[in-house]
């Protein structure tokens, strides 16, 4: 039995949301991603976190699909990813610094975009789709601004609509890439409100971020991405502590006696490596 | 009015107000993805279409829709492959194409002239079978771009999200350069190719300065190039009884007139909601009263913008924010 399917049965509800095997990326037949291990159970908040470089959005696209595997394997919800089909599922928040494109689109619209996840072709909008919808714009606080163009919406506010639209879709996961890049804190602030909601609701989350700020509180376990492999996986670190002190109590003991807390971290990929030490001897690896 | 009620002229305003409706149904989806030249380089591949009807002596509108619709999947493989940019892939093939036409044209032994047919437009020498395909492509052009709107909006709008959504990203792609190659050659008998870019562009242009919605720019554009190809066309009818005047060039200068009317409205309408726009809720440092009697009396419709601001509202008035207070005003 792999560590991820372990890490599933801990919590005894069915298959992880998300499970990663010994995945490795390639792009350009560059190994970018290598022997990652990662299982994501049901209704988890996961932060994963690096410098830039180090993979985390790699990762996040290998699980989506939109980058190919290598080598390894991944399973959303127990299903290997080329034979997924269940995209209403998974709630994607891509990497972006404007919803707007060429020609004018009201929130609205974009948000309605999300609903596609459940609709079939040439058929109109039901009743249970515009509520879903309107629904999703209530949860980022968006609900007044639906008749207006995108574009005239600051670039937090702008997140937030990215990230309804992927609501709007009734996803069990949400996949976010990066949300609160280039947003400033009291739009985070409100972001984190947002992200706090859905979480209440049972979602699982898998968020990319450079650093957490006020989405600190909501995350129950933090991968810590360097150089393409993972380096930490447990429960997050509060961030003024004296980083390099934690990373060596957590190697001095096993963490769990350290980090009692909400325990339903399923870490397991715990690599131990030489790479470990690297992180050692130059410090916090995500503030590199 | 007698001009209006001969034949070539119904079946070339037929024609033109089929064109009018498809074209910036297309374009709109072209300028969303930010590839509003697009129509330019399919127009070009097509005249390399043209010629090789002319030199075969097979219709040129169907060797055109063929070497068109090649020509634009070309684009898109070139542009997903990622080998070069979307202006350089389009680049490549706005040369080769129009040089291409040019030599087998000369191959073929036809003189210039033919080919100008379909470079610049002749509406009015269009035959009434020609004006029953262009009815026939405009509306499956019409129907595929309303009717699949939801998912060319979302493919176009945003690649990522769609493919995780479970769409197929190229099929629509290719599904929208198809379109576009078949709009190109509809077109191409009412303004030309060399001009065919501009119906499918232009419209869309102008619509967007008024409107906030994908759909309504839809709409809007499709009304705008329906009112500009078939006035051109008429104005054009008119004026040719005094001068040499082309259908092609007139519809394509009137739609630009209407760009130019509605810019300076679009300009005021952003204009006005910026002005309008909320001013951020923080909190108040200190107690600024204005510094003279206020000589006039902020209300409803006192000529000041009025904009919200937390709680209460803000009179905009010579660069400063004023905000009853009591008997006076504090400057916010």
């Amino acid at each position: 039995m792999n560590l991820a399917t372990e890490a599933a049965d801990a919590t005894g509800s069915g298959p992880a949301a998300l499970e990663v095997t010994d995945a490795s990326v390639a792009i350009g037949g560059r190994p970018v991603l290598r022997g990652i291990t990662l299982g994501v159970p049901a209704g988890q908040f996961v932060a994963l976190l690096g410098a830039n470089g180090s993979g985390k959005s790699t990762l996040v696209r290998a699980v989506t699909g939109l980058r190919p595997l290598s080598g390894g394997e991944v399973r959303l919800f127990g299903t290997a990813l080329a034979d997924f089909g269940d995209w209403h599922r998974v709630g994607f928040v891509p990497q972006r610094a404007s919803a707007a494109s060429g020609v004018p689109a009201s929130v609205w619209e974009i948000v309605a975009s999300g609903r596609l996840t459940r609709r079939r072709w040439l058929r109109p909008l039901r009743r249970h789709d515009r509520r879903a919808i309107a629904d999703a714009l209530e949860v980022v606080g968006l609900a007044d601004r639906a008749r207006d163009g995108v574009a005239t919406l600051s670039g937090g506010q702008q997140q937030r609509v990215l990230i309804a639209r992927a609501l709007a879709g009734e996803p069990e996961l949400f996949v976010l890439d990066e949300p609160t890049a280039g947003v400033d804190l009291p739009n985070q602030r409100t972001l984190a409100t947002s992200l706090g909601l859905l979480k209440e609701r049972g979602a699982t989350v898998l968020l990319v971020a450079h650093e957490l700020g006020p989405l600190a509180p909501l995350v129950d376990r933090a991968v810590v991405m360097r150089d393409g492999r993972v380096a930490y996986d447990g429960p997050p670190l509060v961030e003024d502590d004296e980083h390099a002190s934690l990373l060596d109590a957590r190697h001095a003991h096993h963490h769990h006696d350290h980090h009692p807390g909400p325990v339903q971290h399923p870490h397991a990929p715990h690599v131990a490596s030489p790479l470990d030490a690297a992180a050692d001897r130059e410090g916090h690896p995500w503030t590199s | 009015m007698d001009i209006l009620t001969l034949d070539f002229m119904v079946r070339a305003m037929i024609a033109a107000a089929f064109t009018g409706l498809a074209a910036p149904a297309v374009g709109t989806y072209l300028v969303q993805r930010r590839l509003a030249l697009m129509g330019d380089g399919i127009g070009h591949v097509a005249v390399t279409g043209v010629a090789l009807g002319l030199l075969t002596g097979t219709s040129p509108t169907w060797t055109a829709v063929i070497v068109a619709t090649l020509g634009a999947v070309l684009i898109e493989v070139i542009r997903e492959r990622g080998h070069a940019n979307g202006d350089v892939a389009l680049a490549l093939l706005f040369y080769g194409g129009i040089a291409g036409g040019v030599l087998i044209t000369g191959i073929a032994d036809q003189s210039a002239n033919q080919l100008n047919a379909y470079l610049f437009g002749s509406i009015t020498t269009i035959s009434g079978a020609d004006v029953w395909a262009t009815m026939a492509l405009a509306a499956l052009v019409i129907v595929v771009c309303v009717g699949l709107m939801p998912q060319m909006f979302a493919v176009a709008q945003d690649q990522e999200f769609a493919r995780v959504a479970g769409l197929s990203v190229r099929f629509h792609n290719v599904l929208v350069a198809v379109l576009a190659a078949v709009t190109v050659t509809v077109a191409m008998r009412t303004v030309g190719l060399l001009l065919v870019s501009a119906l499918m562009v232009v419209p869309v242009a102008t619509a967007q300065q008024v409107t906030r919605s994908f759909r309504t720019t839809l709409g809007l554009a499709m009304g705008l190039g329906t009112v500009a190809s078939l006035g051109g066309l008429v104005l054009s009818a008119f004026a040719s009884y005094q001068w040499r005047v082309s259908p092609g060039p007139t519809i394509v200068v009137l739609a630009l007139a209407g760009f130019v009317v509605m810019w300076p409205i679009g300009a005021w309408l952003r204009r006005r909601q910026r002005l309008r726009a909320p001013f951020a809720e923080v909190p108040v440092i200190g107690h600024d009263v204005t510094d003279e009697e206020h000589p006039h009396v902020h209300g409803d419709d006192c000529g000041h913008p009025a904009v919200p601001h937390g709680d209460h509202v803000d009179y905009v008035h010579d660069g400063h924010r004023h905000a009853p207070h009591g008997s006076h005003y504090d400057e916010h």
